[in-house]
């Protein structure tokens, strides 16, 4: 199939954090101004819009767009979980690579509950058993990584004094502030091995891109090389599908690497071209286990890439330079967005105190209930 | 209220054997008539080869705790007592469990502990049945609750 590029014509964000005088549909709408505003453009500046949203309800998108006078172009609501965002560029994206938009506007908002996500997603019965709270999924995958990749509960605990560091230079953060290793494995504990700061928040937040076919007239031309949204195959007990049971040994790929894997073929790159990656670090033991399904260290690997630093702003490879979830927090249908905003700075130069110098090629990724993961490649 | 003997219900049904059931504490998982792998909870159809016709195989009276960690904090929903533990159990049929475990502590439990099924009382209802649910403990008395 032959397709034409797609570039970032605009992008804007709603800060990550709680907003108690805030209507999710106006956290949306700030979001979406920002972008079209960048974009230089107004109503009739975009021939489709697709919305990334979990919790939001009916016609989420419509309203964000309606009290802009913006609406009457087809709007979609997308939900994949923590991958919505991603799902709705991947949609944006294919609707321009192949002839069929020429701009397109792509964006993401949620106000989650607070305290554990409570989902539609398990019957009430699941959750009546104790099967229910997500951050024990996330302690078993942090003690495979301790049984199986040579993870301590001091890697775990150094990423996130990493991306909390990041996110102090991040002026859309929640946490803005640096954390010790001993505030992190000292702060309660989760569910062992997580303490409290090694876990994300759910937050409220926005963000929204604008894809064109066409080039930016002014600034360095950002290019969409590849928006991939995978979901799982079955056979993994420990997938972001949550099942009860699944298979001992003989694993099949989880989403993350199908969609990693599809989407280095696209866009023709490779885990060595990267400069910079934005992935999904839900939990600490999420972050390394992603930069293992990732590629951007073997599998097993995941230990000694943070004892090697290489994610950190001084590394080869900085990982989170926004301060990840970890400190943004996760506005689901956000969150995948939020990441190719700070993307599209980076490879403009125009992170500030976060700029990853020189950055070239960018990978965004984010995994989640579903399952789904979705897998971003921007260049400059 | 009334004082009698109460009454004992599974929290889903098909899940596992209940109390009086000769074949002892069992799950109740699918096996795949076509490719012999097992599913849990049991459905008509193989999840991994797509075949219909699934039968219902009693498997997992015991198995080896792969990997656990310990719930704390009540979550949404959950009617049993806290902390509980959680964790992956390997079973002999080749089944991967996710399952509460009997057991919540961390000097205790461990990878490759030898666990059994147990099918007991999580909490009573509102209709003040009891309601069964299935947790694996460990093997030879180490198996305090």
């Amino acid at each position: 199939m032959s397709t034409r590029p797609v570039y970032i014509a605009g992008v804007g964000i709603h800060p990550f954090g709680r907003f108690d005088d805030k209507d999710v549909t106006q956290l949306g709408q700030t979001a979406v101004r920002a972008a079209l505003a960048e974009a230089g453009v107004a109503r009739g500046g975009f021939d489709a819009a697709f919305c990334g949203t979990v919790y939001t309800g009916v016609a989420a998108g419509h309203k964000v767009l309606g009290g802009l006078g913006l609406s009457g172009v087809p709007i979609v609501n997308v939900e994949a979980g923590c991958a919505s965002g991603g799902a709705a560029l991947a949609l944006g994206a294919a609707a321009i690579a192949s002839g069929q938009r020429e701009r397109v506007l792509v964006f993401g908002m949620e106000k989650m509950p607070r305290g554990i996500i409570r989902s539609s997603f398990f019957p009430p019965w699941c959750e009546e058993a104790g099967f229910s709270p997500a951050p024990a999924y996330f302690a078993l995958r942090a003690r495979r990584l301790m049984q199986e990749s040579g993870v301590t509960r001091e890697h775990l605990a150094r990423v996130s004094v990493k991306n909390h560091a990041h996110g102090v230079n991040n002026p859309y953060a929640m946490y803005r502030k640096p954390f010790s290793m001993e505030m992190v494995l000292g702060a309660q504990m989760v569910c062992d091995p997580l303490t409290l700061f090694m876990l994300c928040s759910p937050n409220e937040g926005a963000a929204a891109v604008l894809l064109s076919s066409k080039p930016a007239q002014s600034g360095p031309t950002i290019q969409v090389r590849a928006a991939v949204l995978r979901s799982h195959v079955p056979g993994s007990a420990l997938g972001e599908h949550t099942p009860m049971a699944g298979l001992i040994g003989d694993e099949p790929p989880s989403p993350t690497e199908t969609a990693a894997r599809e989407a280095y073929e696209i866009a023709g790159v490779s885990p060595a071209d990267l400069d910079v990656v934005e992935l999904q670090d839900t939990d600490s033991g999420r972050e390394i286990l992603s930069v293992e399904e990732l590629g951007l260290c073997p599998r097993g690997g995941g230990g000694k890439f943070v004892a090697d630093g290489v994610g950190e702003m001084s590394g080869q490879l900085p990982v989170n330079p926004s301060g990840g979830l970890l400190s943004k927090g996760e506005p689901l249908g956000a969150s995948a967005l939020g990441q190719i905003v700070e993307l599209t700075w980076q490879l403009r130069g125009a992170a500030d105190q976060r700029q990853v110098d020189g950055a070239r090629v960018a990978l965004g990724h984010t995994v989640g209930r579903g399952a789904n993961a979705s897998v971003v490649i921007l260049t400059r | 209220m009334v004082w009698g003997p109460m009454a004992q219900v599974p929290i889903h049904p098909g899940l596992f054997t209940l109390p009086d059931d000769p074949r002892g504490p069992r799950l109740l998982a699918g096996r795949c008539t076509v490719c012999s792998k097992h599913h849990f909870p049991a459905g008509d159809t193989c999840p991994y080869c797509t075949a219909d016709g699934c039968s219902v195989a009693a498997i997992g009276a015991t198995g080896t705790l792969y990997l656990h960690t310990t719930v704390n904090a009540r979550p949404p929903g959950y009617r049993g007592e806290l902390p509980y533990g959680f964790g992956l159990v390997d079973l002999p049929e080749g089944l991967r469990v996710v399952s509460r475990l009997a057991e919540s502590r961390l000097d205790v439990l461990r990878s490759g502990l030898p666990v059994e099924l147990e099918i007991a009382p999580l909490f009573t209802n509102d209709a003040g049945d009891e309601v069964l649910s299935f947790a694996y403990r460990p093997r030879d008395g180490g198996a305090s609750r």
